[in-house]
């Protein structure tokens, strides 16, 4: 889109180098990125969704999942009800930023990142022993490919934790909006990341 | 004005969600897995409904524009588009800046575009010349007149938007804006004036412009 000015002749002046970033103030550029970020993902777990249903619905011929495999549906649940525990906890976390609460904001980055790590960990130990792999047909492929695609957001949750504790126990982050960024941006992410798991448990272990 | 995402709402949806799954969860075992993903069906169709019309009716906040400087200069940041050469616009700016030893006049046309659509679509390209040559009449017209003037093209499809970005760099005291009598006026139809007035600190006055009566009476 063009744009034009005319300067009188009081105040004309030669402008040098690059025009002036143009912003609009809609949208700040932080929430744009972040915004951008989760319409992306969105996007690509949609992908995955696709590809789960058509296999499910109209690729499949007989029961879902195909026999023999069987999905260990309580160990699963038990691990969704830990990592939705951990967006309270994070929100613990970025509320005792806010008030000044510098032990609440270190309890809650803390355990946010345990329950992370242990959602992670019950994961891979699922891996290990739900008895068929990626290479194990269709259904084999598509249920690694989707909770592998969410454990690996989870992985990325937990290195962007990492770093807010190291700087929650350096004595980083204050009361102020501009100084506590790093949980806020850390706790939008790890949230998303638990609604995706949220209807990634309901649509592969439940429905 | 802004859109936001802020930690507190991401964490509302992850409760919000959570809750929304337990009905479904216990439909599929209790009753049958499809009962279930129809239900999961109706609430992400309610669940997405909601935030479209969530942002749709969005009140809108306060304009983020740059503070007035108490420096002594009266300025005034006129809106206008095809109404830009107006004579009734002239008087209403004579008006206004009589009396005031010292005064600041921007001048902002955002060249008129019917839609987001239409606007991203490059559709409005001719009109962009156009709009420059009103500017440009408009702003010797006013020089001439001894105004201290200038010109710029607003780059936004939306009137209020070209508006709140103008005030950034231009620190108005007041803001007029002019637009065509009710019965042919796009900016009136979609509320303008209204929404400048409750974005906006400065005080909006709005001008009416009957291009076709100040024809008729030059005749």
């Amino acid at each position: 889109m063009e744009s034009a000015s005319i300067a009188s002749g009081a105040h004309a002046h030669e402008h040098h180098g690059p025009p002036e970033a143009h912003q609009s103030s809609r949208i700040d550029r932080q929430t744009l990125g972040i915004l951008l970020f989760i319409v992306s993902e969105i996007m690509l777990f949609g992908a995955f969704f696709a590809s789960y249903f058509f296999i499910r619905v109209v690729a499949n011929q007989g029961p879902w999942p195909p026999e023999p495999y069987e999905l260990p549906v309580l160990v699963a649940g038990v691990n969704t009800a830990i990592l939705v525990s951990s967006s309270f906890t994070v929100h613990l976390a970025l509320e005792g930023a806010k008030r000044g609460n510098r032990r609440a904001m270190q309890m809650g980055l803390s355990a946010t990142w345990l329950l992370g790590a242990t959602f992670l960990f019950i994961q891979m130990n699922e891996y290990v022993h739900i008895g068929f792999s990626a290479r194990d047909g269709a259904f084999g492929s598509i249920f690694y490919g989707l909770t592998g695609l969410h454990g690996a957001h989870v992985f990325v949750g937990l290195m962007l934790l990492t770093f807010a504790n190291i700087r929650a126990y350096k004595g980083h982050f204050g009361t102020a909006a501009k100084d506590h960024l790093g949980i806020e941006v850390s706790g939008i992410y790890w949230h998303f990341v638990d609604v995706m798991w949220i209807i990634v448990f309901v649509t592969i272990y439940i429905l | 004005m802004g859109v936001k995402i802020t930690e507190s709402q991401m964490f509302r949806v992850v409760v919000i969600v959570g809750i929304a799954m337990v009905p479904v969860i216990l439909l599929a075992a209790i009753v049958d897995p499809i009962a279930g993903a129809i239900l999961f069906g109706i609430e992400l169709g309610a669940g997405i409904g909601y935030l479209v019309q969530r942002v749709r009716t969005a009140a809108p906040g306060p304009a983020e524009v740059a503070p007035v400087p108490d420096d002594g200069t009266h300025r005034l940041l006129v809106v206008a588009n095809e109404t830009v050469g107006g004579r009734s616009l002239f008087a209403e700016l004579e008006r206004r800046l009589e009396g005031e030893p010292k005064s600041e006049i921007l001048v902002l046309v955002p060249p008129l575009a019917g839609s987001a659509a239409e606007h991203w679509s490059s559709d409005i390209d001719d009109a962009i010349p156009e709009a420059r040559e009103r500017l440009e009449a408009s702003v010797a017209a006013m020089r001439e007149k001894g105004l201290h003037v200038t010109g710029r093209l607003g780059d936004h499809h939306d009137p209020n938007q070209a508006i709140e970005d103008a005030l950034k760099v231009f620190p108005a005291d007041e803001v007029v804006i002019s637009t065509h009598p009710p019965e042919r006026s796009r900016w009136l139809e979609s509320g303008v004036i209204e929404r400048a007035r409750a974005e906006l600190p400065q005080p909006v006055t709005h001008v009416v412009v009957d291009l076709e009566g100040e024809t008729a009476e030059t005749r």
